[in-house]
């Protein structure tokens, strides 16, 4: 039988340590925790973006360790796995340019520069919505899957060129990026830690959710044939 | 595999050949570009001149991707792609000969663009060798990449918009590439050209290799 929803024991005692984790971040990061010298409270903006930028990469390995599995074993939950990380990767990758763009405009004094990370994490965000789109094209299961999994490999291996190339590119150009300074307090260091692991309690609970949802969905789409086909017999009174 | 590849080559040239419309809409699509590119900036202030190998670059990946959207859809119509799949070809020898014709179609439009910016631009290069080692080494990029993209997205109704999607961001390294050499051949020192044509080659070689291995899988779903 389907259950009625994804969440279980195991998920509910995630989600609640991701909700306690998250809420001391933010009274350690925006209350407890000094603003930076230099940089102000915009650098407070560190205890959310580098964590977003650390799931952001988790989630696209991920998707290329999916991929690869089920290239090799055909496993309906590798795949599964594959396409519920890359919609996490997806959406913290516009994070990390969101959050990074906030950080940028009272640090840089612009939102957007063509620095290298910057410019190749524009390039993965496009990358893996080429992904996403790949995978929601109506066809059948198998062929989907093996699609799919070789659009994530692609632009997996393109990822370290892209990145190569352009920071090759920049440097080439402009001498001296910022860089975030390298001495960090103990007590923002802490809260960088914890933030980091509460994120990617996060990202394992999003994982875990919709990996089941994405289960069920498939589930439910090669029931519902059968589904129609008796609630059909049942109105034409044919048992 | 490389008789096969021979094989496929000849086939799409010569189809390309007898249809023209590489040398009757391409190629035009190709300078319709260099002129759009005139209209958009000041043709006057020597900008087309110094962007030049940008702008040379984007025209040839535009009209790859015509190049390329064509190839594959000759294949599409009238069952074609179980007709290559029962051709008993090597897969790997199709993707080699898919590949190498559009290589061989944007070298020519690379050589009809080049005519293009000297005459249009007004550009000069300096050094010819590393001009036509980066086409090469470029080209051959492209077409393996695109060939893999090609034949992933030849049998969907939505191919058209989902090829550029996938297959520019890919490319990009391809463009930074090409372009950086290519400024070191038309105006700057070449030598500062031959690592990019490095990264190109190594680009090319990952594709092809991605190709070779992959192909068939590719060619079987539909």
């Amino acid at each position: 039988m389907v259950p009625e929803h994804t969440g279980s024991r195991a998920t509910r005692i995630v989600g609640l340590l991701t909700l306690i984790g998250l809420v001391s971040v933010l009274v350690l990061g925006l209350v407890v925790t000094a603003p930076d010298e230099i940089q102000g409270d915009a650098a407070r903006l560190i205890y959310v973006h580098v964590p977003v930028a650390i799931v952001m990469n988790v989630g696209f390995f991920v998707t290329a360790l999916g991929s690869a599995m089920w290239l090799w074993k055909k496993s309906r939950w590798w795949d599964t796995i594959a396409v519920a990380s890359a919609e996490i990767g997806v959406v913290f990758t516009a994070l990390a340019l969101a959050t990074g763009m906030v950080w940028g405009r009272p640090t840089w004094g612009v939102y957007w520069t063509w620095d290298a990370r910057l410019t190749s994490t524009a390039l993965l965000l496009l990358l893996y919505l080429g992904y996403l789109v790949v995978r929601r094209l109506p066809s059948d299961a198998e062929v989907r899957n093996r699609r799919s999994a070789f659009v994530a490999l692609l632009a997996f291996v393109d990822v370290p060129i892209v990145y190569y190339s352009v920071s090759w590119w920049r440097s080439l150009h402009q001498t001296a990026t910022l860089s975030i300074n390298t001495h960090i307090h103990g007590l923002m260091l802490f809260t960088l830690m914890l933030s980091m692991v509460v994120f990617l309690l996060a990202y394992a609970w999003m994982l875990t959710h919709r990996f089941r949802l994405a289960w069920l969905e498939e589930e439910t789409e090669s029931q519902g044939l059968e589904v129609a086909i008796s609630e059909r017999r049942a109105e034409a009174g044919v048992s | 595999m490389f008789h096969d590849a021979v094989v496929i080559a000849g086939k799409d040239l010569r189809l390309e050949w007898r249809s023209r419309v590489t040398t009757n809409q391409i190629a035009p699509f190709a300078l319709l570009v260099l002129i759009l590119f005139a209209f958009a900036l000041d043709p006057d202030r020597g900008i087309l001149t110094r962007a030049t190998a940008g702008l040379f670059w984007v025209a040839v990946l535009f009209s790859g991707l015509l190049a390329l959207q064509r190839t594959f859809a000759v294949e599409a119509a009238d069952g074609n792609r179980d007709g290559l799949r029962l051709s008993g070809l090597d897969p790997a020898g199709i993707f080699l000969g898919k590949a190498g014709a559009i290589a061989l179609e944007l070298l020519v439009l690379e050589v009809v663009l080049g005519a293009g910016v000297i005459v249009m631009y007004g550009s000069t290069f300096r050094s010819w060798l590393l001009l036509v080692v980066t086409c090469v080494v470029a080209t051959t990029g492209v077409a393996a990449a695109g060939s893999l993209y090609g034949v992933l997205a030849a049998g969907l109704r939505v191919r058209e918009t989902l090829l550029p999607l996938l297959l520019l961001p890919i490319l990009a390294p391809v463009l930074l590439g090409a372009t950086r050499s290519f400024e070191a051949a038309l105006a700057g020192v070449p030598s500062d050209g031959w690592p990019w044509v490095e990264l190109l080659a190594a680009f090319a070689a990952i594709y092809v290799t991605f190709g070779v291995l992959a192909f068939g899988s590719l060619l079987e779903e539909s």
